[in-house]
């Protein structure tokens, strides 16, 4: 993915999903969702430790200007450069920046969302400046050439079958639908360009404000190659990712591998502050952090909204979510689906072009459950609705006008009883033209959308008569 | 004598009459003294729950005036309708007004009908026979907004010759959503072909459920699918004699 969006269009990518996504996609994450559910079990202080990690995030939401300007004095004396980006242009120039002035042909890049923002692949690439992903499923999905489908697990949407066909046309083999071969053949051929490669690129997980520390944490071990083999490291991060100290980190890390995999931490956990500092060292020659906000501090003036920087992106309100589940992440247009998806990418593109995102759930509240930082998505989405049907501080409405119209009427004839009486009154008799067999099998629009799927129960509409005339004795003297 | 006020819920006015017959006579076989306030019309949920808010503030006013003429709890058959009153009403008017003071009093006194049985009038056999394989769907804002996790069970369990068998993923949505059918019926289609898909696994021939909307999905989609097994609201099951 390289552009950001000019429309997502949700409606129209749920009506044509291939029957493989949501086949493949529910697979994985009822995997995911066993194992968090049992890592949480073991862990009886699981509700104080959420408490916690949203009470932290939300103070270093609100004191963000302190601790950024802490963490890039302390990265500054561990010998690191700091770049500030306003826009993905920014971020994207800025790394360009740094790859022409040594002289970079091949870069190895580590799994990282900000750089999936960004579109910094793309970017690169037409700068004749090879970018190579070394995650699995990072390298599986840069093949195929798409975006993620989801936060954790990029290539969720494939099966293993279409990895080895994908494997087969792009690299010019025979490969097989054995996981492990797969994956053996993957790491030859990164193999090979971790060694070479000029420049390491990765995102991060957090930045520790009091030591100026970079957290990654990873399961696959490409991540430490990346930022160790190279003689240079880059790093684009979001300006959310900022933590105050390590002992916020402690919380943090026991409910990101939990909450994201199922597992009580990931298999490497890295701690990166600047360079390395003498020969014999391990680490790069230079480190660079590029903070990136691209719109960020805007939605941080908003009081509600800006609750989705508390996330962690662990993808846990991805694998609870039906519709997620159903319509899997590409249906969400851009580097980020699922709830998350939803609730940011709205705030981020503008209203205007993911207006149909905050309408993308049935607002069931699976996600608030499991959220490890209490994130609280079903409010996110109905202010984001509310941007989008009422218009608020930030945008005018954007519904269409006969939905507004309908919603004005609909909102007087509730207000006042009589209307709303009468309706009942008449319905039921209107609506018997389109009944058969006890059942509404096609309705006229807007019900037709209902009907298409499942028929619609009859109207019936008695009880209030029935309470005036028909009710047995007891109790009548209490009607109104 | 405990007394109640009948919410019935504009889906419940509109297509479950016998729901709210049975829930009447229910209540009053327990010894309630219950009333129905003609005046009310819908909670307005689904003009907030779409982005209205403003267009919310009448609807909610005028089902506060009719529910305001008696101290009496207010009783529903959905969770879901009972929660707008009891969690966002409140956040439609200014703080200090008495709209927002009349909001705070109505949601302090409005109960989910399991609820109100179990909890208030702390009743959990209400004598019903129903000699059936029963399957449970949980409903996700009688579940997770109103956190009534035990109750319908604790009432199902109560009922004589009712066989109680599992539902798989019970606690995942059922696609229902209010205007999520028509918005994103696709979606919707596939969240409801999964539920009716754990329905018919479960072995059972009637599945219960606590809210008129995930009901008519439920019902619609099993007579879609051409299965037998009957789509029922708790309170008719449980006035099954």
């Amino acid at each position: 993915m390289s552009e950001p969006p000019a429309y997502i269009g949700f409606e129209e990518y749920s009506e044509h999903i291939p029957a493989s996504i949501p086949a493949a996609v529910q697979q994985a994450t009822s995997r995911f969702v066993s194992g968090r559910a049992a890592r949480v079990a073991e862990l009886p202080e699981w509700e104080q430790l959420r408490q916690a990690g949203s009470e932290i995030r939300l103070h270093t939401i609100e004191n963000m200007d302190v601790y950024l300007a802490q963490l890039e004095e302390k990265i500054l004396s561990a010998g690191g450069h700091v770049h500030w980006a306003q826009t993905a242009e920014d971020a994207n120039r800025i790394v360009l920046q740094i790859a022409k002035e040594h002289n970079v042909k091949t870069a190895v890049k580590s799994k990282s969302m900000a750089t999936e923002e960004i579109g910094l692949n793309h970017f690169l690439e037409k700068e004749n400046i090879q970018i190579i992903e070394t995650d699995l499923g990072e390298y599986i999905i840069q093949l195929a050439g798409t975006g993620p489908s989801h936060i954790i697990v990029p290539a969720v949407h494939l099966k293993k079958e279409e990895i080895a066909a994908i494997f087969s046309e792009k690299l010019d083999m025979n490969a097989p639908a054995d996981p492990i071969e797969l994956a053996r053949i993957a790491r030859e051929i990164l193999r090979e360009k971790f060694l070479t490669a000029e420049m390491g690129i990765s995102g991060g997980n957090f930045l520790v404000a009091e030591t100026g520390t970079l957290v990654m944490v990873t399961n696959e071990g490409n991540g430490r190659m990346c930022t160790t083999m190279p003689e240079l490291h880059v790093a684009v991060v979001g300006i959310d990712k900022i933590i105050p100290d390590w002992e916020s980190l402690t919380v943090f890390l026991k409910l990101l591998a939990r909450s994201a995999t199922g597992q009580k931490l990931s298999t490497y956990t890295q701690f990166i502050t600047g360079p390395r500092h003498e020969e014999g060292e391990f680490g790069p020659k230079e480190f660079h952090l590029i903070l990136l906000d691209n719109g960020r501090s805007n939605i941080l003036q908003d009081p509600i909204g800006r609750e989705v920087f508390k996330c962690i992106r662990c993808g846990a309100c991805a694998n609870v979510c039906p519709v997620y589940k159903n319509v899997g992440g590409f249906a969400y247009g851009w580097f980020i689906s699922g709830p998350i998806g939803a609730i940011l990418s709205p705030q981020m593109l503008g209203i205007k072009t993911a207006r149909e995102l905050p309408y993308a759930s049935t607002l069931c509240g699976a996600c608030a459950d499991v959220c490890p930082v209490k994130i609280p998505i079903p409010t996110i989405l109905r202010h984001l609705r509310r941007r989008v049907a009422e218009g608020d501080a930030i945008s005018l409405p954007t519904i269409p006008v006969p939905i507004r119209a309908a919603a004005g009427l609909s909102s007087l004839a509730l207000a006042h009883n009589w209307i709303y009486r009468f309706g009942a009154l008449i319905l039921p008799t209107l609506m018997s033209i389109f009944k058969r067999n006890g059942w509404i099998p096609s309705a006229p629009y807007p019900l037709s959308r209902w009907t298409k799927s499942r028929p619609l129960p009859p109207f019936t509409s008695h009880f209030r008569r029935w309470w005036k005339t028909a009710r047995p004795t007891q109790g009548k003297d209490s009607t109104r | 004598m405990p007394k109640a006020q009948l919410f019935i819920t504009c889906l419940g006015d509109q297509f479950y009459t016998t729901t709210l017959q049975n829930m009447t006579h229910i209540l009053e076989r327990l010894g309630v003294d219950v009333s129905f306030p003609s005046e009310q019309t819908c909670c307005g949920q689904p003009l907030f729950n779409n982005g209205f808010e403003e267009k919310t503030r009448p609807v909610a006013l005028n089902f506060l005036r009719a529910f305001s003429k008696s101290d009496a709890p207010i009783v529903a058959p959905s969770g879901s309708c009972v929660s707008m009153v009891k969690h966002h009403y409140a956040e439609l008017f200014k703080e200090g007004t008495p709209e927002h003071a009349l909001a705070v009093d109505i949601a302090s006194r409005t109960y989910e009908f399991t609820e109100y049985l179990v909890n208030v009038l702390k009743v959990t056999d209400v004598g019903a026979v129903y000699p059936h394989k029963v399957t449970y769907h949980a409903s996700c804002h009688y579940l997770r907004e109103m956190g009534l996790k035990t109750e319908a069970k604790t009432l199902l369990n109560q009922v004589k010759g009712l066989e109680f068998v599992q539902l798989k993923e019970e606690e995942t949505c059922c696609g229902f959503g209010g205007a999520f059918t028509v918005t994103y019926p696709e979606v919707s289609r596939s969240m409801m072909e999964n539920k009716v898909k754990d329905i018919v696994a479960s072995g059972a021939d009637t599945v219960v459920m606590c809210e008129p909307g995930c009901l008519m999905n439920v019902a619609g989609g099993l007579h879609k699918a051409g299965s037998h097994i009957r789509a029922m609201h708790i309170i008719d099951l449980l006035s099954s004699q």
